[in-house]
């Protein structure tokens, strides 16, 4: 059974669409990278598949329950908020702003989530949280506040609080965009890291040699559609020419 | 008049200033909150009677309102109203004037905040009343805070307004002496204890910011 399926999935701003008609399925410990131009609708696809943003029209499902689907005239209806919250239970969002609670010190913004919405025991959660940490290379930053931290560190946090909830599957929204080069590769080191966690992992991003290292698949998105998808060789090498004209010089190094 | 018998009448005005004072905040201040999600409420009516509320608050003096919420029952409603009501009416005209400015002052912090904080809310499984008063209100109070002092400390100085219903707070006892005792002294206290009362405040406002200051 596929972790998530979104079935043609169409999605308008102000008229404007952005997305037209994709599916999409993510297996069970996969990696899929999604690629593709600014604007291209990657971002807006992993809103979607978040409940960050509404569907106009297509379907969501995790694990095989029907988080939305289409009314009979092809709009999406959404479930009640008891499923959904059921639902988001599945998946974890690692934002590219971070989005850290800024009064929380690093060790209780890992751990009031498991606390207070799933009503977990404490010291298992404590443990779990500083486990999480070592596993960053932050155990010494657990008391400290989000504002005395790097940017790379903040993602890190950030990562460690959505493994916290126990995810099925982790998004991550350009987890590197807000980040300076020597910053993005410790990023990129622990989520390739995570990989032998064995949790789905959905990641929009622009570090190419990154996308082709980790993935199992590899979607290249432009102008609102999925224009080519396949093994990281596969679409690396691609004779597309939209997907050679996007990859351009990475195409050529990683030959 | 001793000096020491004016002292002791001016402490029994002082008490009712405080009185008035403490009262009103711990009314207002969470009333504010309740009128601040009024004025961002998505039913349209609601929120068009909030703000012509906020709107008639701000738009006129609270020496009116004091006046219109003590005789109103009187003239309007033609009910009987004890001397025991001044005190209430002044609670009531404080509270739904401060209530008001507080409610803008919430409004203005509760926009502030970036949308992102509510998304990462939202991802991690909060509900909608964990999230606000666990990640939101908090960090909001931050922000609000300089605005706060400022309201406080008029409202230091506002209390001072119960005297046009004759509720026998510090500046209706202070004139009262003033006038019989012919004497300054009065005026001098009543001056003193309004500025050291905000200087009071303001210190202790000041050394909240401070405490707040562990995170941006």
């Amino acid at each position: 059974m596929n972790l998530l399926e979104m079935n043609r999935v169409k999605k308008s701003f102000g008229g404007l669409e952005v997305i037209h008609d994709i599916s999409l399925q993510v297996g069970e410990g996969e990696i899929v990278s999604i690629i593709g131009p600014s604007g291209s609708g990657k971002s807006t696809l992993l809103r979607c598949a978040t409940m960050l943003e509404t569907m106009d029209s297509g379907e969501l499902v995790y694990l095989g329950e029907q988080a939305a689907w289409n009314d009979k005239n092809g709009r999406t209806v959404y479930g009640d908020s008891q499923t959904l919250k059921k639902i988001r239970q599945n998946y974890g969002l690692v934002f590219q702003n971070f989005n850290l609670f800024p009064h929380f010190s690093v060790l209780k913004n890992i751990m009031d989530a498991p606390l207070t919405v799933q009503k977990r025991n404490k010291a298992e959660v404590r443990e779990t949280a500083m486990e999480l940490l070592r596993k960053m290379g932050l155990e010494d930053k657990a008391d400290a506040y989000p504002c005395q931290l790097s940017g790379g560190q903040q993602q890190r946090v950030a990562i460690a609080r959505a493994l916290a909830l126990n995810p099925k599957i982790l998004f991550f929204d350009e987890p590197t965009s807000a980040l300076d080069p020597e910053l993005t590769g410790e990023v990129l080191k622990v989520i390739k890291s995570l990989a032998d966690l064995h949790i789905a992992m959905v990641i929009v991003t622009h570090e190419m040699a990154f996308a082709r290292d980790i993935s199992d698949r590899v979607i290249f998105m432009a102008d609102g559609v999925i224009v080519e998808e396949g093994t990281p060789e596969e679409v690396f090498a691609s004779s597309n020419e939209r997907t050679q004209s996007f990859l351009g010089r990475y195409g050529e190094m990683l030959k | 008049m001793e000096i020491s018998v004016m002292l002791a009448k001016l402490a029994g005005g002082m008490a009712v200033s405080i009185q008035i004072f403490v009262l009103t905040l711990v009314f207002s201040l969470p009333l504010g909150l309740v009128v601040a999600f009024g004025r961002m409420s998505k039913n349209g009516i609601l929120r068009a009677i909030v703000k012509t509320y906020i709107s008639i608050m701000r738009g006129t003096p609270l020496m009116l309102q004091l006046m219109v919420v003590y005789f109103g029952p009187h003239y309007l409603l033609g009910i009987k109203v004890g001397s025991s009501y001044r005190i209430w009416a002044t609670m009531i005209g404080f509270v739904i004037n401060y209530a008001a400015y507080f409610a803008e002052i919430y409004r203005s912090g509760i926009q502030s905040m970036p949308v992102g904080q509510y998304e990462a809310a939202q991802l991690l499984g909060y509900s909608k009343i964990q999230t606000f008063f666990r990640i939101i209100l908090p960090q909001v109070i931050k922000r609000i805070l300089p605005s706060v002092t400022n309201e406080v400390i008029t409202l230091v100085k506002d209390t001072s307004l119960a005297f046009t219903i004759g509720v026998g707070e510090m500046f209706t006892t202070a004139k009262a002496l003033a006038s019989s005792q012919v004497s300054m002294i009065p005026f001098v206290a009543a001056g003193l204890f309004y500025y050291i009362f905000n200087l009071v405040v303001a210190v202790a406002m000041d050394q909240t910011e401070k405490k707040l200051s562990y995170y941006q």
